[in-house]
Parts: C-alpha cells; structure tokens; sequence
C-alpha cells in the first residue's frame, strides 16, 4: 500500500491553537455549578469556572441567555460593578476564590467539543470561550456543565412589547445584579418559580398587582406561600393573559376567566395596571452545550421537557461530560430548595475529582423523591387558553415575527411577498402526511426560531403547537436542534488571534481539488495514481 | 404498508439532484417515486451557500438558463436572485479569479473588473482593504431549504410520489434489469432506477454491482444576525462561498474539511467545530463593516467527491436501466440541470442538452484501490497513523 499523505486542505493534522488545558472545567456558577466546582477544588483538583454573568447589555437587549424583556435599568452597563454585586449575591464564590479556583465571570461558553463520529479531528476535549472582545479554547479533562434553565415563552396579544419578561431573566435581574427596572408587576404561572419571583419582587419592596395561574388554584409550595399572603398579593385562579396594555410598553394587561378546558369566559375581563409581565409558566433546562456535544437526551414532562440523560454517577452519553442542578431536569421541588442542585453539584464534584484521580471526602447522598407533576401538560394546558383567548395572530417567533397562523399554515417570510396558488395547501397538517413533523424542517420554510435568540423565546411554544396541530404528543416533536455559537458573538471577538499561518496558507474555498473547477472542455486525462491533481490552476468557481 | 407497490421509476435520494430529476420526470408525465432515508432536502442539499454560477460545468449554459424560471416552474419561492460579485483582498485573489472572466466570456457572459471604489459602491459592508473585485453580469444564488422543498412539492403537484424515513436494504436485479428496491418501509417495484443519494450512492451503486468510487467529507457554514439588505446578495470571496439572505443574514463557508470513514454516516448529528471561528475572521475581513454583528448559528453538511471532484452522470450498461448520480460536493446550483440531464438518460438513454462524456463513470476504471489514500483523503486519526 502506498504511504498515507496528508490532504493539507483538510483538518487532517491542522493545528487547533488551545490556550490552556484544565482538569476540570465547570460551566455556569450557580448553585450547583459552585458546589461541584469546591468539592472537586477540596480534594486539589485544578478548576477552571466559567460564568456568562455579567452578560453583556447588548445580548440582554437581545433577550439572550433569558428573556429580559428591556427591563434591566442602565447599571448594567458598568461591568465592574455587576461583578462586584454578582460576588456579593452569591457567597459561594468568595469561598471558590479562597481555594484557588480560577472564576472568570463574564465569560460565555459558546461552545463544547469533543471527539466522536464525523469529528475526529478533535484530540482533546475543548470547551470554546469568549467575552465580548475574543475568544479562545481550553482543551479538559472533564466537564461539569451546570447552565441552569431558561425560561418558556408562550405568546399572548402584546407580549412582544418591552415590559414582558420572563421569570428567570426577573430572578436574575432582581437577585444577581440588582438592577431590575420594573416597580409593579403581574406574574403568570403559580408554581415554585413564580412564587419565588413575587417573593424576590416584594423583598425588594416591589409592588405586586397579582399572580394569575390558568388552574383553579395555587401550584407552589406551601413553603413560598406565606410572605405573600402576608403581603396579600391577589391571586387569580383560572385566568389568562388576555391582552398587553400599553403603547410603547407594558402599562397593564387584560386578565379573562377562563374554564376547566381553557375557553374564556364571557364578561370576565379585568383590567389590571402594571409595568411588567413576567411569564413564570415553565422553566426549561439549558441543553444548549449537551445538544452541541451531542449528548442523548431525552423528554421528561415532569423535568420541563428535554433533560439530558444521566447515567448512576450523573454523567451524560459523552462519559467525560457531567450535568448538575437545573440544566439536568427542573422541577418545583428544586426551584423552591436550592438545597438540591448543590447537593446534585456536590456529589458530581467529587465524583469528577474521583476520576481524575483524586480522593475527595465522602458525600452525602441526597434523595430526592422523583418528581410527579406534569409540567409541560400544563405549559399545554396554558396554551390552549392561550389560544382560546389570543388565537392564532399572535407572534410565536419574536425575532422573525412569525406568527401562530403563519407558523401553521407554514407560509414563507412575509418579505417575499409570494402569492402563488399552491401554497395554501401547504400547511403543517399536510406536511405532517409525508412523515412525522420536524420542528428544524418547520423552521427552514418559516423561519420561526431561526432569529438571533434562536428559538429561546418560541421553541417549545412552536413544539407545542406542531404537536397540537398534527395530533401527536409533544414528545413526539424532535427538539430543535442548537448549534455552536450557542451565544450570538461578534464577528470580530470569534476572530481567532490564535490562528496559525499553516491554518491561512491551506486554506481553500471548497476542497481544492484542482480537477473540480477545470472547465469540461479543458479536461485532460486523469492522473491515475492521484486522480484529483490534474495540470491546471485551482479555481473557486462555486 | 404505505399503500405504495412501486413506480416507472424509483429515485433513491430525496436530495437536489434527486427530487429535481423526479420533478423532472412527474412533470412529464413519468410515474416517480422518491425514496430517502430521512427528509426531502435534509443533508448537504439544504445546508450550503446557495451558489448557483458553475461556469466550468457542462450544465452551466442550461443552469444559467433556467433559474431565472425556476420560481414559477415550481411554483413555490426558491429565493433566487441574479448576479454575483467576487471581492478580492489582494494580488494573488484577484488573478485567482480572473478565471471565471476567461470562463464565462468564452461561452458568451459578461464579466466586469471592478475598481476598490466600484466594490466600495456595490457592497456597502466591504471595506478599505479591497483590492479589486468582478461583476459577474450572470449567475446568481439561492435558498436551498426552500428549493429543497419547492422541488419536492412541484413533484408531488405532477402526482410524483415521495416516500421519507425509507432506507433502502437492496435492489433486486431480474434479467440485467433492475426490478426491485427494498427497504424498510416495503418493497417497489420499478421499470427504471435512478441512485442519487449523496454520500450514499456509491454503497447503493454496489448494489447493482457498479463500483462508483467515492470519498465522504464534513464541510461547515456560519450565519450571522440579519443586516440591512445590499443591492446584490451574492458577494463572496477571500477564501469564503455563501450569500446575504434576503432576511439580511451573511450566511458563509469555506475552510478545512474533515474527511469520514463510511462507518460515520449512520451518526445522525452533523457536528461543528471551532472552525467557526476562523470563518469570523475571514467574514470580517470580506465584511470590516459587518465585523460587529454576531454569528448566531454554525452548521455543518456531509458531503461527497469522486476521485476527480466532479460529478458521475451516467446510465450503466449493465443493468441497462439505472441511472447513477452524484454531483461531487457541488450539487445545490446546477440541480435545475443536473435533474433534467438524469431525466433524458431515463427517458431517452442519452442527454440533448449536453454533452455528458466528461461525467461518465467509464473515467475510473482501473483507479488503484488505495486512491483515498493516494490522495491523503482520510480521516485526521487514520491519516495520522498512517504517516
């Protein structure tokens, strides 16, 4: 056999600059990212801890990584103080400091690599870091992502305008920065997260103009209950979101009764005056990074929907990856006792350090019960009022402003203006007629989650209604996929510094096959021994 | 069990090539069937830069000629839009690119040097480090989604039949003909064949016993935030192929490729990698006005080449009635053509448009067997080892 060369024009052999190499990388500072991250650092592993907070203003005003709905108030652009506040609202990160743990805050992690199927030219696991001025790659051993949860976005008339947020975005802002420009608020959803936001709200001497919950009664934890009968919030049971007040922002919202099935109830509206709606009807795992390292997962309706799947130890299908506290499965058991996640990220701490080789002390095993609550069968029951009371012209996708019907009908961009005869065949039903619908499909000829917050806001809104619309349970409805850059970056701060000249001296437009771009006519005979090079200049001819 | 018992013709590919050539056929009157393994447009046919300007191609004249009616053949968008423009950063890019000049004005198209100031005024976002560029008063650039899609609707319109999540098992071959395609979902029987399945065609290809030599590769795009429009969208170079979209965003590729074992076909996920990052560079070097928008998305395609890089269009003499297709890694702009060459070699065993010769298969006969490893076309840990 002839001796193997290297196709230089390939990845075969190219360089892949890493900044640094670490034992044990942690993602994401919360809770339980925190306490994997001591509990490994205990036992002298080397940890490097990376936190997105302070995101940027620029990616907030994009609703990215939560939904903020514009109302974080100007202290957020002064970085330095945002970091000072994250370390005081957050004491497990002095103790972090204090054992040498590298903490870099204001660091996304926007993507995650390792070697697999179609991707070998990977040697060491990467993890892909960036602020807002560059990025670099740190190669590990082992990776605890701890990304926590986002919030679920279901539309009603008006939740485009600034004002409306989501929960976890008004837990950030109220608790983690301090910096939440909201003073009275309504909060949709009755569960632990939307108990905790009106908690956190009054804390801050907020005002709360009602919870509004689509059931009949109250959801949350008799635990988060109390502070707010003390404070006598009003609740309104069996109600949804009608209507957003408001020219320019939030200045109120409609709240209609509705029934068991979710049809409104005639002459219930109430008008109720406020300058935030916040949506804490679900909290939805991050899986952004497991999806890019291709890790399995899987729907849990009781974890709010696609959780990763986990082996005894708390690993994911990629062994050398671990997930902890909210991003591995959320529900309101965890969300009202942060216990929980860091007892999740204690544990995995140490068993990291153990595969690694060190020898951490004894955890405790924390049992919690399995979750029971269907959660996402009620972010359906919620839709369906929803829609019972918005219909379908109400945006599902933000950042392409599609909307509901559009969504359904599958119609193209408005932009292109087509208005030929056979389309209106065309809709999600239909499609559904040639093989199970697939929300990506869905996305290329709607472009509904195809916008800069990539289908944060919408994603499992559009699955719900996918679902809906074809008759099949949501689980049935393939997760839209995410791809690396998970955080929208900038041209010029992915721009690798690190680059390599061999990386600038091969590279080529396509594969730099001479033969390829040859006119017909010009072509002579092959070579046999190397069929591609012929005599001739390449040409980028695509 | 999908009450389908076969067709004149079975086409196993629900790619470009494939749906093309079967719209093609259903559109004159052919009973067709497409047979894919997964979704119509799913793999490299809805993931590339949309190019459609292949001046070197034996199909360019017919690819030049039907696009501009593509929208209404259909009858769904494909988003095409004319004319192309390349930007050159320096010397040694701008002679790179004087070939499609020599290229299109041979076979009667306009080509148009442009000063620094002339590219300035044509693309807003390039900036003072162009050296000069092209207008390519032909050509243009589309969306693949949508014309996956078009393609396959304007099929099923002319009573073709598409059959998705079918993956073919094997192909019964009866008295030098091919009788019978077999897969998961049933049995159809066919007069005629057609194998245009990317990647897949050579392992399909075996089936009926023709050795089509072929190497799979993994190739990745990027895409930012949306911009304003420019006046043309279809403005590449400096080692990049792609378009703006007409929703605004800069969607482009180009770079180092990684070359797959056949094994890694069967894993569903497409993955990038940091190559991303090294598109961002050259994407804010073609576009200094653009560097402070933001890549939202990256994705990668499966691709396939033939020894040479280009394509094998060819009706097999043995069985008689299979067609073979594969495009080499460059497939999404010359379908319209592509699908009506496969037409005519079904319906009447030879293209009237074009001469076909430069793509038959008949070209490697007696290729070394070890060629991918001639070529250095592996893996990056088998070509390693193997150094």
């Amino acid at each position: 056999m002839t001796r193997a060369r290297l196709d230089p024009k390939s990845t075969a052999g190219a360089d892949m600059p890493i900044e640094r190499h670490v034992s044990l990388a942690v993602v994401g500072a919360g809770p339980a990212g925190l306490a994997a991250a001591i509990a490994a650092a205990k036992a002298d592993v080397e940890v490097l801890l990376v936190d997105e907070n302070p995101v940027a203003q620029a990616l907030m005003g994009l609703d990215v990584p939560l939904h903020f709905g514009q109302r974080m108030n100007p202290a957020v652009q002064n970085k330095a103080r945002m970091v000072e506040r994250i370390v005081e609202a957050s004491p497990g990160l002095a103790e972090a400091f204090e054992l040498g743990i590298d903490v870099e805050l204001g660091v996304y992690a926007w993507g995650a690599f390792v070697k697999g199927p179609s991707l070998r030219g990977i040697a060491k696991p990467v993890l892909g870091l960036a602020d807002e001025e560059r990025s670099w790659l740190v190669s590990f051993d082992r990776l605890i992502l701890a990304t926590g949860a986002r919030d679920l976005g279901l539309g009603f008339p008006g939740w485009e305008k600034p004002g409306v947020m989501g929960a976890q975005a008004a837990l950030s802002l109220l608790q983690r920065y301090r910096a939440f420009d909201g003073r009275r608020l309504v909060i949709l959803g009755s569960g632990a997260l939307g108990l905790k936001t009106a908690a956190a709200a009054l804390e801050q001497g907020l005002e709360l103009a009602g919870i509004v919950e689509v059931a009949h009664d109250l959801l949350g934890p008799d635990a988060l209950r109390a502070p707010l009968s003390a404070a006598g919030v009003p609740f309104f049971g069996g109600h949804a979101a009608k209507q957003v007040l408001g020219k320019t922002e939030v200045e109120g919202v409609v709240l209609v009764g509705v029934d068991e099935a979710g049809t409104p109830i005639a002459g219930s509206e109430r008008e109720i005056a406020c300058d935030t709606v916040v949506s804490a009807i679900g909290a939805v795992p991050t899986v952004e990074l497991m999806d890019v390292l291709g890790c399995g997962l899987a729907f849990d309706p009781t974890r709010g929907g696609h959780v990763p799947v986990l082996d005894a130890d708390g690993c994911t299908s990629v062994p050398c990856v671990q997930a902890v506290g909210d991003c591995a499965g959320v529900f309101d058991r965890k969300i009202a006792d942060a216990e929980i996640a860091i007892a999740e990220g204690r544990q995995a701490g140490a068993f990291a350090a153990r595969a690694l080789g060190a020898e951490p002390s004894a955890s405790e095993l924390s049992m919690v019960p399995a979750p029971s609550f269907d959660a996402c069968g009620h972010w359906q029951r919620w839709l369906r009022a929803e829609l019972a009371v918005g219909g379908l012209d109400v945006q599902v996708c933000r950042c392409e402003e599609v909307t509901r019907r559009e969504l359904l009908e599958l119609r193209p961009p408005r932009y292109l203006n087509w208005g030929a005869s056979q389309l209106p065949s065309r809709d999600v039903p239909a499609l559904a007629k040639d093989g199970p619908i697939n929300a990506d499909q869905v996305k290329r000829l709607t472009r509904a989650g195809m916008g800069t917050c990539q289908g944060r806001r919408c994603r499992e809104q559009i699955q719900m209604l996918l679902a809906m619309s074809t008759g099949v349970p949501p689980e049935q409805v393939p997760l839209a996929s995410y791809r690396a850059p998970v955080r929208p970056l900038p041209l010029a701060a992915l721009w690798p510094q690190d680059e390599t000249q061999a990386t600038r001296d091969n590279w080529d437009v396509w594969f730099g096959i001479p033969a390829q771009w040859t006119a017909y006519w010009e072509m002579g005979a092959i070579s046999p021994a190397v069929p591609g090079t012929i005599e001739s200049g390449t040409d980028s001819g695509k | 069990m999908t009450g389908i018992t076969g067709a004149s013709v079975v086409i196993v590919g629900g790619g470009v090539t494939g749906l093309s050539a079967g719209w093609w056929l259903a559109r004159s009157g052919v009973d067709v069937l497409v047979v894919d393994k997964g979704i119509v447009g799913w793999e490299a046919s809805g993931r590339n830069g949309g190019g459609c300007t292949h001046a070197y191609s034996p199909f360019f004249m017919e690819e030049q000629k039907l696009w501009p009616q593509m929208d209404e053949l259909l009858g769904y968008p494909t988003e095409y839009q004319r004319h192309r423009i390349r930007v050159t950063l320096d010397e040694a890019q701008f002679a790179h690119h004087r070939r499609i000049e020599r290229l299109a004005t041979r076979q009667g198209f306009k080509c148009d040097r442009l000063t620094p100031a002339e590219v300035l005024e044509l693309v807003p976002l390039a900036g003072d480090n162009v050296y000069g560029g092209f207008f390519l008063d032909f050509g243009g650039h589309a969306n693949p989604q949508r014309t996956s899609q078009a393609y396959a609707w304007a099929l099923q319109d002319h009573g073709g039949k598409i059959l998705q999540h079918a993956t073919v098992s094997g192909i019964v071959v009866r008295n030098g003909k091919a009788a019978e395609v077999l897969t998961d979902r049933g049995t159809f029987g066919c007069d005629a064949l057609v194998i245009a399945a990317g990647p897949q065609t050579g392992m399909l290809a075996a089936m009926v016993g023709a050795d089509l030599p072929l190497a799979p590769a993994r190739a990745e795009m990027i895409v930012t935030e949306p911009l304003p429009l420019m006046k043309h969208g279809g403005v590449d170079g400096n080692g990049l192929y792609g378009r703006q979209t007409l929703r605004g965003n800069l969607a482009y590729g180009g770079g180092p490729h990684e070359w797959l074992d056949w094994a890694e076909l069967a894993a569903p996920p497409r993955p990038t990698t940091p190559l991303l990052r090294h598109l961002a560079r050259r994407l804010a070097e073609l576009f200094p006005k653009a560097a402070h928008v933001r890549v939202i998305r990256s994705w990668a395609g499966i691709v396939e080449n033939t020894p040479d890089g280009r394509p094998v269009i060819d009706r097999l003499a043995e069985p008689g009635n299979v067609v073979l297709a594969t495009m080499s890694s460059v497939g999404f702009g010359l379908s319209p053509a592509s699908g009506r060459a496969i037409m005519e070699l079904v319906r009447h065993g030879r293209c009237l448009f074009a001469d076909l010769t430069p793509l038959s298969l008949a070209r490697f006969k007696g290729l070394p067997a070890d060629w991918r490893e001639r070529q250095g076309w592996l893996p990056p840990d088998a070509a390693l080892a193997g150094d």
